[in-house]
C-alpha cells in the first residue's frame, strides 16, 4: 500500500506544497511523486532511518533539569517544504535590506544617537529595553559591523504574503540543523533532489569562516569558536560548525587576556586569538563588566575587545534591534538609514506602553496574540483565539501591571506544510528563519531551517513547544521551477 | 597556519582513550573469569571474583557498598555500578562525555562510533539483564578494538592522536601490571598445584586476561609460571606488554615534545620508568619479589601520569601566567 497524497487537503490554509488539493505547486512535482510512489512502509522506514540517522551521530539538543543528561533528537519531518525561485528573490533583498538597516540602527544607538534627535522612534523605549547593553557605548566595532550572523523568522499568511514575525540578532541556533537535515534529505530523496534543481547551502561555513576572517586587520588570523560547553542546549552545534570551519572549539576556561590580548591555553604556550565567534550571551561574557558570577566568561575580555585586540561576533548589545517592542519601528528604522520602504513587511504590532494600544488590546484579546518582550522560545506568549477566559484576565493583570513588557498582534493563519502523522499526510503550521551573514557583503544562504508546529491546530513552531523541523528547498530559477505540474 | 592543540582538548583525548581502554580490559579480565568458572572445580570457585576487584583498585568502595566478593556482586560493581567510577558503563559514559568535548577534533567515525556503544550501552543497563553476560563482553572488548581501529585509520596521527595513543598505553600498562601482581600473587602459593591441569589453566586464564594466550605459546610453547611473567613484563613485540607500553608511551611522548625547547618532567619520569624495565630480567625480579617489582613499576607509571598532567595539561599554563604577569608588572614599573 502506497501512502499518497490524494487524500491531504489543505483545509483553506496556504499550503507550502499544494497550490490546491490534489494539485502540487510550481515544481514541486518530483518530490510529491517520488512519495507518491513509494510503498508506505518505505516512507516509514525513510523517516525512521532519518531519525535514527540524527541520534546515532549524536546531532541532539540537552533537555534541561534532566540528572541523566539525556539528549534528545528535534524531531525532523522528511517532507521538503518547498520556496520558489521567486518568492526566494524578495526574501534575499528583503533580508540584505533589513539586516543592513538594523545594523546601522544599532550603530547609532550606541553612538551617534541621530534617530533620537530626528524623533523616528523614542529614546526611551530602546535604552529602557532589556537588551540595552550600556557596555556597547562608543563601541565601534571592525569595519563598522556588529550583526555579523543572524536569523530572522518569517511566516506566511493565509493568502501566502510573507512576513518578518521577528529578528534574532544574537548569534541564533538552528543552522546545523538546516546543514544536516539537508544531508540527511539527499540520502532520503536523491532522485527527486536532483530533478528540482535545489540551490546548494553547503556554502555555509565557508561563508561564515570567511565573514569572520574578513574582520582582523591580520592577514591570517586565529578565529574560534566559543562556547559554554557541554551542557549547553546547543553544543552539538558549536562543536559542529567549528568542525565544519577546521577551527578551535574553546571554552571560558581554555582563554586568559594578558597584556589586553586574548590567549588561548595550548599544550606548548599561549597563543593569541584574533576572531571570536561567541555562542556565549552578552551577561556572560566577562564577570569584569557583565554578571560578576559568571564562570562561563573570561575577565578582562572587554577591556581586549574595545582596544580592538579581539574582535567578537556578533558585537555586545546587537539585542537591542530585535526587541520585540523594537520591532514595531523597523519599517521606519529602514526608511531612516537607507530612504527606501521595506521589501518585506512586518505585522502590525501593538505597543502596550502606548495608552491608545493598550485599550485597544485589552479589548482585543480574544483576538490578538500578546507576547512578552523580554521571552523567547515560544514562552510568555498568549494566543487569544485559543485562550481561556482565565487566560486573558491573568494575562490582562500582567500587562496591566508592566505595558512596556508587552505588544500585541493579530493572530496569523500560518502557512502549513504536510507531515507524516501516523500513517497520514497532515498540514501542520510552519515558518522559515533563513540565516544571514555579514562579512564583506552581506549574505543570504538560499536555505534555511523550516519549524513546524506538529501539534495539530498549533500556532507555536518553537522546539520547547513540541516543534520540529523540516528541509527547506529553495528552487532555483533555471531550474523546472517553472514548469506547471500536472 | 598551524594552530597548537589546545590544553583542554589534549586532556580530553588522553583521558578518552584511557576510559576506553580501561573498559576494554575490565571487560576482559570479567570474562576471562566466567570462562575460568567452567574449568574450575566449586569450592574455590568463591576466592576468584575477589582478585577482579583488588585489580580494579577499588576493593574500599566495593566493601563499603557490598558485603562479600560474590560473583553478582563484583559483576555488578566492575559493569553496571553508576556509583563506581571505574565500572564499565562509568568509563564508557566518560569516554563519550570526553568524545564531546573534543568532536570538532576526533573523526565522525570516532565520535559515531562511541555515541553507538553509549546508546547501546543504555539500552542494556535499562534491561539491567545480568545474563547473556558472555554478549556484553564481547561486545565491550569489540567496541574498544574499533574505536583502536578506528582511531588508526581515521584520524591523522598527529599531536592529538599521540596523546591519545599515551593514555591508551598509559592505561594497558596499569591494567597489565595489576593482573599479573594480583594473579600471580594469589597463584603461586599453590604449590600442591604445580604442574597440574589446573595450574596451566589458571596461568591460561590470567594469559588471556591480557589477550597474550596465543601469543605466549608462540614464544615459550609450555605454559610456566615465571616465563609467563617474562613475557607480560618484558616482551618485545607483545602490545601489552610493560616493555611495549613504555616503549610506545616514549615515542609518542617524544613526538609531543618535538618542538620543544626544555625538557619537560613528564619526559624525565618517563624515561626514569623506562630505565626499570631496561635494565631488568625475570630472573632478578624473581629473587627480588615480583610484588616489589610491579609496586616500583606502578609508583613511576602514577608519577608519569601526574608529570603528563603537569607539563601539558595544566601546571605549564599556570607558570607561565606567572612569569608573564611578572614581565608585566616590571614592564610597568619602568
Amino acid at each position: 500500500m502506497n501512502l499518497k497524497f490524494d487524500s491531504y487537503k489543505t483545509e483553506g490554509f496556504f499550503d507550502e506544497v499544494f497550490a490546491a488539493d490534489g494539485q502540487p505547486r510550481n515544481g514541486a512535482a518530483p518530490i510529491v511523486n517520488a512519495i507518491n510512489e513509494l510503498p508506505i512502509n518505505d516512507l516509514l522506514k525513510r523517516q525512521k532511518a532519518a531519525e535514527l540517522a540524527l541520534l546515532q551521530s549524536g546531532i541532539t539538543f540537552n533537555v534541561y533539569g534532566d540528572n541523566e543528561g539525556e539528549e534528545k533528537i528535534f524531531p525532523f519531518d522528511i517532507i521538503p517544504r518547498i520556496v520558489q525561485a521567486k518568492e526566494w528573490e524578495r526574501i534575499e533583498k528583503g533580508l540584505k535590506q533589513r539586516i543592513e538597516a538594523l545594523n546601522l540602527f544599532v550603530n547609532d544607538v550606541y553612538n551617534s544617537r541621530k534617530i533620537f534627535r530626528d524623533k523616528i522612534i523614542p529614546e526611551e523605549l530602546v535604552s529602557g529595553a532589556d537588551s540595552f547593553r550600556k557596555q556597547a557605548i562608543n563601541l565601534n566595532p571592525p569595519k563598522g559591523i556588529w550583526i555579523h550572523i543572524s536569523g530572522s523568522d518569517l511566516i506566511r499568511d493565509e493568502k501566502g504574503d510573507f512576513f518578518v514575525l521577528e529578528d534574532n540578532l544574537r548569534c541564533p541556533s538552528g543552522v546545523s540543523y538546516m546543514l544536516e537535515n539537508r544531508a540527511v534529505l539527499k540520502k532520503t530523496f536523491p532522485k527527486a533532489f536532483k530533478t528540482m534543481n535545489v540551490r546548494p547551502i553547503n556554502v555555509y561555513p565557508d561563508r561564515l569562516l570567511a565573514a569572520l576572517q574578513f574582520l582582523s586587520k591580520k592577514e591570517n588570523p586565529v578565529v574560534v569558536v566559543l562556547t559554554p560547553g557541554i551542557y549547553n542546549s546547543a553544543y552539538y552545534e558549536h562543536s559542529f560548525l567549528a568542525q565544519q570551519m577546521g577551527i578551535q572549539l574553546v571554552e571560558g576556561r581554555d582563554l586568559v587576556v594578558l597584556n589586553d590580548t586574548v590567549k588561548m591555553k595550548t599544550t606548548k604556550g599561549f597563543e593569541t586569538v584574533d576572531v571570536i565567534y561567541r555562542r556565549i550571551d552578552d551577561d556572560f561574557l566577562d564577570p569584569e563588566e557583565f554578571n560578576p558570577t559568571s564562570l562561563l566568561g573570561i575577565p578582562g575580555i572587554m577591556k581586549a575587545y574595545r582596544k580592538g585586540n579581539v574582535v567578537l561576533a556578533n558585537a555586545i548589545g546587537t539585542g537591542v534591534a530585535d526587541d520585540k517592542a523594537v520591532y514595531a519601528y523597523t519599517p521606519q528604522i529602514i526608511k531612516y538609514y537607507l530612504g527606501e520602504d521595506p521589501i518585506l513587511p512586518i505585522l502590525p504590532t501593538y505597543l502596550c506602553s502606548d495608552k491608545k494600544s493598550l485599550d485597544h488590546v485589552l479589548s482585543n484579546l480574544d483576538k490578538l496574540v500578546v507576547k512578552s518582550v523580554n521571552m523567547s522560545g515560544g514562552y510568555g506568549m498568549l494566543i487569544g483565539p485559543m485562550s481561556t477566559q482565565k487566560e486573558r484576565a491573568s494575562f490582562a493583570e500582567l500587562i496591566k501591571e508592566k505595558p512596556r513588557d508587552y505588544i500585541a498582534q493579530p493572530t496569523i493563519n500560518l502557512s502549513r506544510a504536510p507531515v507524516i502523522c501516523g500513517k497520514n499526510f497532515v498540514g501542520r503550521h510552519v515558518d522559515l528563519r533563513p540565516y544571514v551573514l555579514y562579512g564583506e557583503d552581506i549574505n543570504v544562504i538560499p536555505g534555511g531551517l523550516t519549524r513546524v508546529a506538529l501539534k495539530a491546530g498549533s500556532l507555536v513552531v518553537n522546539s520547547s513547544q513540541g516543534g520540529g523541523s523540516k528541509d527547506t528547498w529553495i528552487l532555483s530559477e533555471n531550474g523546472n521551477g517553472g514548469e506547471h505540474a500536472k | 597556519m598551524v594552530v597548537n592543540m589546545l590544553s583542554r582538548v589534549a586532556e580530553s583525548l588522553y583521558w578518552l582513550s584511557r576510559y576506553v581502554e580501561r573498559a576494554e580490559n575490565v571487560a576482559r579480565f570479567i570474562h576471562v573469569n566466567l570462562h575460568l568458572m567452567l574449568d574450575y572445580p566449586e569450592e574455590v570457585l568463591a576466592r576468584q571474583w575477589e582478585p577482579l576487584v583488588t585489580t580494579s583498585g577499588d576493593e574500599k568502595d566495593f566493601f563499603n557498598r557490598y558485603d562479600a566478593a560474590t560473583e553478582d556482586n563484583v559483576i555488578r560493581f566492575l559493569t553496571f555500578d553508576k556509583e563506581n567510577p571505574n565500572s564499565i558503563v562509568s568509563c564508557l559514559n566518560a569516554a563519550r562525555e570526553n568524545a564531546r568535548m573534543v568532536r570538532d577534533t576526533i573523526s565522525s567515525e570516532m565520535w559515531e562510533h562511541l555515541n553507538h556503544v553509549y546508546l547501546d550501552l543504555k539500552k542494556h543497563s535499562r534491561q539491567k539483564k545480568i545474563d547473556d553476560l558472555h554478549g556484553f563482553y564481547t561486545n565491550v572488548k569489540n567496541a574498544g578494538h574499533l574505536f583502536v581501529g578506528l582511531m588508526e585509520t581515521t584520524m591523522s596521527h598527529s599531536e592529538g592522536w599521540h596523546f591519545a595513543r599515551l593514555g591508551r598505553v598509559m592505561e594497558r600498562a596499569d591494567k597489565t601490571a595489576r593482573i599479573l601482581d594480583v594473579r600471580y600473587f594469589m597463584l603461586l602459593p599453590a604449590v600442591e598445584d604445580v604442574d597440574t591441569p589446573f595450574d596451566a589453566i589458571l596461568w591460561g586464564a590470567l594469559l588471556k586476561s591480557t589477550s597474550a594466550f596465543e601469543m605466549y605459546r608462540k614464544r615459550f610453547h609450555r605454559i610456566y609460571h615465571k616465563n609467563v611473567a617474562d613475557f607480560l613484563i618484558f616482551d618485545d613485540y607483545f602490545p601489552r606488554s610493560l616493555n611495549y607500553c613504555i616503549n610506545t608511551a616514549k615515542k609518542s611522548l617524544k613526538f609531543i615534545v618535538s618542538d620543544f625547547s626544555e625538557k619537560t618532567s613528564a619526559e624525565y619520569e618517563l624515561n626514569k620508568l623506562y630505565e626499570i624495565i631496561k635494565d631488568g630480567n625475570i630472573d632478578q625480579v624473581v629473587n627480588n619479589g615480583l610484588h616489589e617489582f610491579i609496586d616500583i613499576f606502578q609508583f613511576n607509571l602514577n608519577i608519569v601520569g601526574r608529570e603528563v598532567h603537569n607539563s601539558f595539561f595544566s601546571m605549564k599554563n599556570e607558570k607561565m601566567v606567572e612569569s608573564m604577569s611578572q614581565v608585566q608588572v616590571s614592564s610597568t614599573n619602568e
